[in-house]
């Protein structure tokens, strides 16, 4: 079982951490899109805090005796390769949004200028 | 696609002769429906300018709007709904219009309705008219639970509200010049139709429900799935929770 004192100290941060995620969403900062997986972390690790036998429990049910808290780093190191993994799939499409924008604007920038060569040329006759 | 008989009688009033009206139809791969939407709009009545905001669409969308004369707003990628619908109501702001309404490619919306969508806006009643499915004697059938998680918001948002309204869901709803001018300059991004109800109510202005009559979507598919589904209800309940504690926003002032 957890100790007193690290179950305390375990749920203020996760406390903080779900309570620095609602001010972010408040402040428009993090977009509801993203805030699912934060708002999903915190409530998972404040439940892993409070639940002192969590990390006994879960370590048991996959057969690891021996040191239990080596799932819980498994698990997190997991999660954040797939965050980290998700954020190379979001660049990667922020990238080629922003060449397509780029793109487009040089293209309708052209247009315009030629157009606009077009009707200068076109008000001197002769 | 065509309109009821029962309907037929409805005719918008003669004061929005002086009104400049746009509809708003966000689109995204509807080639199959769009055609018929704008031409139905167009019979109903022929002075309502429409804006088709192709919200990335890969199929012919744009080119068959296009093909029909009237504004088309091509995004040059899926920006998806919320942001489809705020370009429509920067297009209306910028272009002075005086009415504008959101009408779905898919052919869910009857233009026919129209009357009863407008007619709190022009005898200056609200500022914001949602066409419910569930007011009045006009039912709704869909499932169970997505008739409980509408409900649910419905429920949430008269809360908020202060007053009961039952449709908070529905894409097909209209606003004054002040609802332009609150949308042209902030729109929520994803499932954008029950929190833009809150926010039209934190700023002061008046929301209205008038009851329509929907149909089955003419082509396409509902874009709601089942996986969807939870991200649609931790979305909005999380933004409605976070609203609850932003400091109240100053009423929007005419642009």
């Amino acid at each position: 079982m957890t100790p007193f004192k690290v179950t305390i100290i375990a749920s203020i941060v996760s406390a903080v951490m779900l309570g620095v995620v609602f001010e972010l969403i408040r402040r428009r900062r993090l977009r509801e899109r993203y805030a699912l997986i934060w708002v999903m972390t915190g409530i998972v690790l404040l439940v892993l805090a409070l639940w002192r036998h969590s990390l006994s429990t879960l370590a048991g049910w996959i057969g690891v005796k021996t040191y239990p808290p080596s799932v819980f780093f498994a698990a997190i190191l997991l999660f954040v390769l797939a965050l980290l993994l998700q954020f190379s799939i979001v660049l990667s499409r922020l990238t080629d949004q922003n060449t397509t924008l780029a793109q487009k604007l040089a293209l309708l920038e052209t247009e315009m200028l030629e157009r606009g060569q077009r009707e200068t040329a076109g008000e001197e006759p002769g | 696609m065509r309109a009821e008989s029962e309907h037929t009688d409805l005719a918008l009033p003669p004061e929005i002769a002086r009104m400049r009206r746009l509809a708003i139809m966000p689109a995204y791969n509807e080639e199959g429906s769009i055609g018929a939407v704008i031409d139905e709009i167009r019979a109903f009545d022929p002075d309502f300018e429409i804006v088709v905001v192709d919200d990335g669409s890969a199929d012919r969308t744009s080119k068959i709007a296009r093909a029909r004369g009237v504004h088309v707003v091509t995004l040059p990628f899926n920006l998806g709904i919320g942001a489809a619908m705020q370009t429509g109501f920067r297009f209306a702001r910028a272009n002075d219009f005086d009415l504008a309404v959101q009408i779905d490619a898919d052919g869910q919306h009857d233009p026919a309705e129209l009357p009863a969508v407008l007619a709190p806006l022009l005898a200056g009643e609200a500022d914001f008219v949602v066409g419910s499915r569930f007011t009045g004697d006009r039912a709704f059938r869909s499932s169970f639970t997505r008739r409980l998680g509408i409900r649910l918001f419905a429920l949430i948002v008269s809360a908020i509200a202060r007053q009961r309204l039952t449709d908070t869901t529905s894409g097909f709803r209209a606003v004054n010049r002040r609802g332009i001018a609150l949308f042209a300059a902030d729109y929520p991004h994803d499932y954008p139709e029950v929190e833009t109800t809150v926010m039209v109510v934190k700023h002061r202005l008046r929301v209205m429900e008038a009851p329509v009559r929907m149909r089955e979507r003419a082509a396409g598919r509902s874009s709601i799935t089942a996986l969807r589904s939870f991200y649609y209800m931790f979305k909005v309940l999380l933004a409605l929770f976070v609203d609850l504690f932003r400091p109240g926003d100053a009423p929007e002032e005419d642009a």
